[in-house]
């Protein structure tokens, strides 16, 4: 009898424990968002989005550090996504299963795992310096495509496994070479589950600084990018520079830049769950 | 020179007359011997019915004959397999082109995640045919010969998942007959349906078997007396009797064979 009621205690013990876990980043993170809200809310208006930098904080503007992030997202899209998809497709669906298979699978997982700035400085050696293109917006894209490769590959190899081995079966049955079963069936059956992948390592990919301060994107550019061997910033460099500014305007400036950069990663995560939940409808 | 060739003449007719032949095929799974060298004649137009319990060996073998285990890791065959005559392990068959002729039929119903037209012409349109009329009558005509015509014409645009478990199957087996095989294998084709519908696919392969080849395996004795012309009784790696389906269920040769039919094992 005791021992049921002791038993029954440190249930509910770890039960409130465990809510308090579970809601602690989120406390933490909702505080944070708050703090950053009333603190740049304010700040926030068309102009704030149109304005070039200045040294005047109520002139400044994010222009040139969000046109950055653009030209910086899409070009990393189109290099990390068709090397990324091409060599998920060869290790999921052609790669013999063997010693060599193993070894690159591991590593694959493990550069996931290598900090972002050993990354700036790979970046910094071969594109900048070896491939001579500067502190472009091309150098910074190829960096930031390195670093999110390994979860694009990862990402769509899990996209390719959850698709039921009776398709392939049926597809093969049917005559099809390999590459036909994965054009026609594996990669559609897929595709939200692959889109998933890549919208959230974009999402990383955005709120990445430390390897473009690296490769060199400066903190102040007077002009928005226009092509991709232009010099650039990109928003968290901008705001990484507001902070470090005496002046409390910049603060607020720093502020209102957090919030757009927080609202176009959610939004991004807010696309990739979408796609999930519609692609998990279709195989019930 | 010449008496070479006739001699190669008429073994190739003495091998026409079977539609399949398998040759002393043994198969192993890395360590794991699942076939133990066996040899036999199928005949053109029959429904043959393999049999035996879990684990014989009996999907294997039959999967040996459209290279289905070709991707199974760890998989090794000796022996030969013939279809009309010809080696279908040779160099130089094509792989695609062998599972053109020799269609397969699963045990759980896979179409694929696309409209039931798609299903059906699928196999139509890898082989690079896009003419819409010939596709349309092509898709036609296959849905007929399984039935299901009248159940779905006015929704060929629909997902064929959103059928019945029972219509998934004569889907599949539409979706195979569409490129015109000439023998169609089934893995436990009704195992995962209900009577019904396990009613209306036995009536469909008695009525193809007029025009193809078809051999079956199957864990119900009944079907297999029912639908089949000749019956292979395989245990553990072994082909035990291979005959008549009648002489089988009636009279069979073997003691072991007697025993798993009559339900006192497997």
């Amino acid at each position: 009898m005791n021992n049921i009621r002791k038993n029954r205690l440190k249930d509910q013990a770890f039960k409130i424990w465990g809510i308090f876990c579970t809601l602690l980043g989120l406390v933490l993170l909702a505080v944070f968002i708050g703090n950053i809200l009333v603190d740049g809310i304010m700040r926030i208006d068309w102009e704030f989005v149109m304005n070039l930098p200045s040294r005047k904080p109520e002139k400044a503007g994010i222009y040139t550090a969000l046109m950055g992030s653009i030209w910086v997202l899409l070009l990393t899209t189109l290099i990390a996504l068709p090397v990324g998809i091409a060599a998920a497709i060869y290790l999921e669906e052609y790669s013999k299963k063997n010693r060599l298979s193993t070894i690159l699978e591991v590593n694959i997982s493990n550069l996931a795992g290598v900090p972002s700035i050993i990354y700036g400085l790979l970046g910094l050696e071969v594109f900048v310096r070896i491939l001579e293109m500067g502190a472009s917006v091309l150098a910074g894209s190829f960096t930031l495509a390195l670093l999110i490769l390994p979860i694009v590959i990862v990402s769509t190899r899990e996209a390719l496994k959850a698709v039921p081995k009776s398709i392939r079966d049926a597809s093969f049955a049917m005559g099809a070479s390999k590459w036909q079963t994965v054009y026609h069936q594996l990669l559609p059956a897929s595709f939200g589950g692959i889109l998933t992948g890549i919208i959230l390592a974009l999402s990383r990919a955005v709120g990445e600084t430390a390897p473009l301060i690296v490769i060199g994107a400066l903190a102040y550019v007077p002009f928005a990018p226009s092509s991709p061997m232009d010099e650039f910033s990109v928003l968290p460099i901008q705001i990484f520079n507001w902070i470090t500014r005496p002046q409390h305007g910049f603060v607020e400036n720093a502020a209102a830049a957090i919030i757009i950069l927080l609202l176009i990663t959610f939004v991004m995560n807010g696309i990739a769950v979408y796609f999930r939940n519609k692609w998990q409808k279709k195989f019930k | 020179m010449s008496k070479d060739k006739k001699e190669s003449v008429i073994e190739s007719s003495i091998k026409r007359k079977y539609k399949l032949q398998a040759n002393d095929v043994k198969v192993w799974y890395d360590d794991f011997m699942a076939i133990k060298g066996i040899s036999m004649d199928i005949k053109p137009n029959k429904v043959t019915a393999f049999i035996g319990p879990s684990g014989c060996g009996k999907s294997t073998f039959l999967r040996l004959f459209n290279r289905m285990n070709d991707y199974v890791d760890g998989f090794k065959m000796e022996g030969e397999i013939n279809i009309d005559g010809s080696n279908i392990n040779d160099k130089d068959i094509n792989v695609e082109l062998l599972r053109k002729q020799v269609g397969m039929v699963f045990q759980k119903p896979n179409p694929f995640p696309k409209s039931i037209f798609e299903n059906v012409a699928y196999g139509l349109k890898i082989q690079g045919l896009k003419d819409k009329a010939f596709l349309e009558e092509r898709v036609e005509s296959s849905l007929k010969q399984v039935a299901l015509w009248d159940e779905v014409k006015d929704d060929l645009n629909k997902s064929a998942l959103a059928l019945s478990g029972g219509q998934q199957q004569r889907l599949c087996i539409a979706r195979t007959l569409a490129v015109e095989p000439s023998i169609i294998l089934m893995d436990e084709p009704t195992s995962a349906l209900d009577p019904i519908s396990t009613a209306k696919i036995e009536e469909l392969i008695y009525k193809l078997k007029d025009k193809y080849t078809i051999v079956i395996v199957t864990h119900n004795m009944q079907q297999a007396s029912r639908i089949s012309d000749n019956t292979a009784f395989f245990y553990l790696g072994e082909l035990i009797e291979y005959d008549k389906t009648n002489k089988i269920f009636t009279n069979p040769e073997k003691e072991q064979t007697e025993n798993y039919i009559t339900g006192r094992f497997g």
